[in-house]
């Protein structure tokens, strides 16, 4: 079956060309894949500078790959027919982090709403579409006569975030990427919006890909997770798996850095070896911070090692007696179930 | 419209502008209807006249009524600033946004290359060689106003393009392509509204450009010699040395509503300038 | 244990055209010396007004009623020329977002000097040079960051910048609103290691305001939670979580992802209120769910010790309110 959205191979490189030593490699080798119909929701987690809004910006088709390609339904993204890039925008949309940037602050907000219903054809009238929007605004716990036609600044931020949400509900795209959704949002409207987007991807099936930093709500919500560092996976499989028991020494510092709000569960211990300045590195990225380097870890870059019976994955020479999981092969790890 | 003045007491320099430009064009237009004007092309016999009974304004050495050259002058002189203003403004917002959209291609590459060399030569140089060569066309205001603005495009390309460029990137723009917008639709929907402060302050900022150049070439008596602009008087009170000879109201005369339709006009953009750009805001 | 801080009943209104803008609207708190105190809050609870209400930096049209008194001297009285001399010398903040507050074109060692130099501290040129070096050690920070500029560091160094200038002159207590918002969570806990640790070192006392309850439960002693300008429940960190009172702060904590509890998801209904003419009664009221209708929004629920050192402000544990309501039924 053909997948609905993939990611063969792609590298992005910032500031000169791939192979030159200024060149920043945002993403670095990444194949991945989404299916239709996918009822689970997938974390991409990283730091700032890990490579996840890179990647994001790829799938949206608002960078081009310095190399490899990205493939909407098995056509690469930039030799898209008019019809089938309709097809694209159409079905694949996003939510981002900031509630307020989303909106042009001189229309209001049911522009947000309007335009693509208008755009791709939702609705065959005015009052239809009208009554789409007032119905996904009520899903999402707003009421539409407080909400419609008002500013931007006239609502508050949960409010602006909840109506983006009510947007992807209207659309109903084959996928959803949703950038750092809720770390704007005040926390007592965080689980109601993640409960949204939870019931937008069980519900109607929508595949949704989490991109955050916040590995709390990333448990919370999601079901699997891939943690990148400098543009690679570090670590991929079971959310709850990798966040009670990472395996690479990364996810292990990112992990005991969460603080918990339980004051009887502090923070685990930082582990992490004083930054080495290393030379001539041709290995692993994480060498210059991590507690268990050796040499090895120099001389080559791990491939991906299959963790316990392979259900999930850590690019770490600690586990170099296990077998390895090809590159193209990663989206594997990530089967859809209920 | 009390909005408004509560608006101008917190930005005076808007509300003193947009005054002083008022009183300008009050004088202009108001005084066109009671002055001939003929009066202010015809020269009689009375030269030099102090200001008076008969001559409110005085005359000059051509025997000019000098109040009707100061109501219909003071308007030609906008009116070259306003034409000059449009011109290099409109063409400077279409390369400027068409640049600035489609930024780091080779269309904006092209645009900026020549944007960037027609900065760095002197303008004026450029208005004396095309004004000089084109000496058989009555330069009229309006024509004026065409010579002025084919060299003052430049500027504001540049600073509408770097706008663009940097409004590019915001998420509203990202949601309006997901949306299905095309760029046409993106720049014209989305992006001028967001600009149009910016865009009415780059006009005031136009527009004072343009009286200066016109006062420039004027004064050195490139311009139509019939007509009553600020800059040709100023051309004639040096030709007949209005110093020497004492005709204090010659000069005083056109020195004040330059400075006036100047001052306006900074004022303006400096008031603007504070809609246009939040951080700038003084108050809340 | 003696108390350094002890605000009472403090008010922050602003008078706009709109209306009264109640930010803070009747704060009494306590802190003990060399403890830190958590605030924690949404969008419109005020804590930031606060913090700078307590500093005395709220600019007309807001006023400050109230008294807030720091080691025995009440601050609300001092003249204008002796709160500035208290800024920096004995209350220091390091405001939200300040690693971008850092002024781009001066070196970090002149801007921690900066403000030394402005309360007539004057050293030697090996002095100050010293003194900087010593700052930021004590903030994880290389001596040559003296010499750098701040576009040259990372997020992380900046911020701890920021902390070196807030305790250049061993103040007595420090404010720190959001400290790691901006920042990575492993820079973040590494930042709230060393801010504790050098709290601990220099016996500083300290409020830590923020949003992110989780932090405050691995960084704070005690925890006051506030809501449209009013606290809500105030109590010893563990406590708070063990046995939350207040319905907003049940609320609160039952919404946060803990290991163990996935796909739970009590978000709390409604928005928070707006601060602007507030109506009568419990700001709460509208989203409570154990609310007392047509009781708790007619008049605000007093703040009183219900247990030791563990302060609400409902009517559900105040015991007059149930008279009330048996009267009214």
């Amino acid at each position: 079956m053909t997948p609905l959205m993939e990611l063969r191979h792609v590298y992005k490189v910032f500031g000169g060309k791939l192979g030159s030593p200024k060149a920043n490699v945002a993403l670095d080798d990444m194949s991945f894949a989404v299916e239709e119909d996918y009822p689970n929701i997938i974390t991409i987690a990283g730091e700032s500078g890990s490579g996840k809004t890179t990647m994001l910006m790829l799938l949206l088709g608002f960078y081009e790959p310095s190399l490899g390609e990205v493939d909407f339904r098995g056509k690469n993204i930039y030799k898209l027919n008019k019809d089938e890039q309709i097809d694209f925008r159409r079905n694949v949309q996003a939510v981002f982090q900031d509630p307020f940037a989303v909106y042009n602050p001189y229309y209001k907000v049911d522009n947000l709403l309007s335009i693509p219903i208008k755009n791709f054809k939702l609705a065959s009238s005015k009052d239809e579409a009208y009554r789409m929007m007032s119905e996904a605004l009520t899903k999402v716990g707003l009421r539409p006569e407080e909400t419609l036609g008002r500013f931007p600044h006239q609502l508050s931020g949960g409010q602006r975030q909840r109506i983006a949400v009510a947007r992807a509900l209207i659309l109903h795209p084959k996928l959803l990427v949703a950038d750092e959704p809720v770390s704007m949002v005040d926390a007592s409207l965080r689980a109601t919006l993640l409960k949204q987007i939870r019931e937008l991807n069980r519900d109607l099936k929508i595949p949704v890909l989490y991109i955050t930093h916040d590995l709390t709500t990333a448990y919370h919500v999601s079901d699997y997770i891939m943690v990148l560092y400098h543009g690679s996976v570090m670590e991929a499989g079971d959310v709850e798996k990798i966040i009670s028991s990472p395996k690479h020494p990364y996810t292990q510092l990112l992990v005991n850095s969460i603080p918990w709000p339980d004051p009887n569960h502090p923070w685990g211990e930082a582990v992490e070896a004083t930054r080495r300045v290393v030379t001539g590195n041709q290995g692993c990225k994480f060498l210059s911070r991590c507690p268990h380097a050796f040499e090895l870890c120099s001389a080559s870059v791990p491939p991906l090692y299959q963790i316990g019976n392979g259900e999930s994955v850590a690019r770490c020479f600690l586990y170099r007696s296990s077998g390895v999981l090809e590159q193209e092969k990663l989206s594997s790890l990530f089967p859809a179930r209920e | 419209m009390k909005g408004f003045l509560d608006y101008v007491k917190r930005n005076p320099m808007l509300g003193i502008g947009i005054a002083c430009l008022v009183l300008l064009l009050g004088f202009t237009l108001i005084g066109r209807l009671f002055i001939d004007r003929n009066l202010a092309y015809k020269m009689t016999t009375e030269r030099n006249i102090a200001p008076g009974e008969k001559y409110p304004f005085g005359t000059d050495a051509q025997g000019r009524n000098l109040l009707a050259i100061m109501v219909y002058g003071s308007g030609m002189t906008l009116e070259i600033g306003a034409i000059a203003g449009l011109i290099g403004l409109g063409t400077g917002i279409l390369l400027g946004f068409v640049s600035g959209y489609f930024g780091g291609g080779m269309l904006d590459m092209i645009i900026t290359g020549i944007v960037d060399i027609f900065l760095t030569i002197p303008g004026f140089l450029i208005l004396i060689l095309v004004a000089t060569t084109f000496k058989n066309i009555t330069l009229t205001p309006p024509t004026m106003g065409l010579v002025v603005g084919l060299v003052s495009w430049a500027g504001p390309a540049r600073s509408i393009r770097a706008q663009v460029l940097s409004m590019r990137e915001r998420p509203f723009i990202m949601m309006a392509k997901l949306s299905g917008m095309g760029s046409f639709e993106i720049i014209m929907k989305e992006l001028v509204p967001n600009l149009l402060p910016f865009l009415v302050m780059s006009l005031s900022q136009s527009v004072y450009g343009g009286v200066m150049a016109s006062l420039g070439l004027e004064a050195l008596g490139i311009g139509s010699r019939r007509e009553p602009t600020m800059g040709m008087t100023l051309f004639y009170v040096n030709y007949y040395s209005a110093f020497i000879i004492g005709n204090w109201w010659w000069i005083f005369e056109p020195v004040v509503v330059i400075i006036l339709t100047l001052v306006s006009l900074v004022l303006m953009s400096i008031g603007l300038d504070e809609i246009a750009n939040p951080r700038a805001r003084r108050s809340v | 244990m003696s108390k350094l801080l002890e605000i009472e009943n403090l008010k922050a209104y602003f008078y706009v055209k709109a209306g009264t803008v109640k930010a803070v609207d009747g704060i009494s708190l306590e802190l003990e010396k060399g403890s830190k105190l958590g605030i924690v809050g949404e969008s419109g609870s005020g804590k930031t007004t606060m913090a700078l209400a307590i500093l005395r930096m709220i600019r007309p049209p807001g006023t400050i009623q109230g008294k807030v008194s720091l080691d025995g001297v009440d601050l609300v009285t001092l003249s204008g020329e002796e709160m500035r001399k208290t800024r920096l010398s004995q209350i220091a903040m390091i405001p939200q977002g300040a690693m971008n507050c850092l002024n781009p074109v001066m070196r970090v060692k002149d801007q921690i000097l900066e403000g030394l130099i402005d309360h007539g501290v004057r050293m030697s040129k090996s002095d100050s040079k010293e003194r900087v070096r010593a700052l930021l050690e004590t903030v994880d920070l290389n001596a040559h960051v003296a010499d750098m500029y701040p576009h040259e560091l990372s997020g992380g160094m900046k911020q701890r910048v920021t902390v070196a200038i807030a305790i250049a002159m061993r103040p007595k207590l420090v404010i720190a609103d959001e400290p790691t918002s901006a920042l990575d969570v492993v820079i973040q806990r590494q930042v709230m290691d060393t801010i504790t640790r050098l709290q601990k070192e220099l016996g500083v006392s300290m409020v830590l305001i923020g949003h992110d309850m989780g932090l405050m439960a691995q960084s704070v002693d005690r925890l006051a939670v506030m809501y449209a300008g009013h606290l809500a429940e105030v109590a010893d960190i563990r406590e708070m979580f063990a046995e939350p009172l207040h319905p907003y702060t049940k609320l609160l904590i039952s919404s946060l992802p803990v290991l163990g509890k996935r796909g739970v998801f009590l978000g709390i209904p409604g928005v928070p209120p707006s601060v602007i003419n507030p109506p009568p009664g419990c700001p709460f009221y509208v989203r409570c769910p154990s609310r007392i209708e047509n009781f708790c929004n007619i008049e605000a629920p007093k703040y009183q010790e219900i247990k030791p050192h563990h302060f609400v402000a409902c009517y559900l544990y105040e015991p007059s309110a149930r008279v009330k309501e048996g009267g009214k039924k």
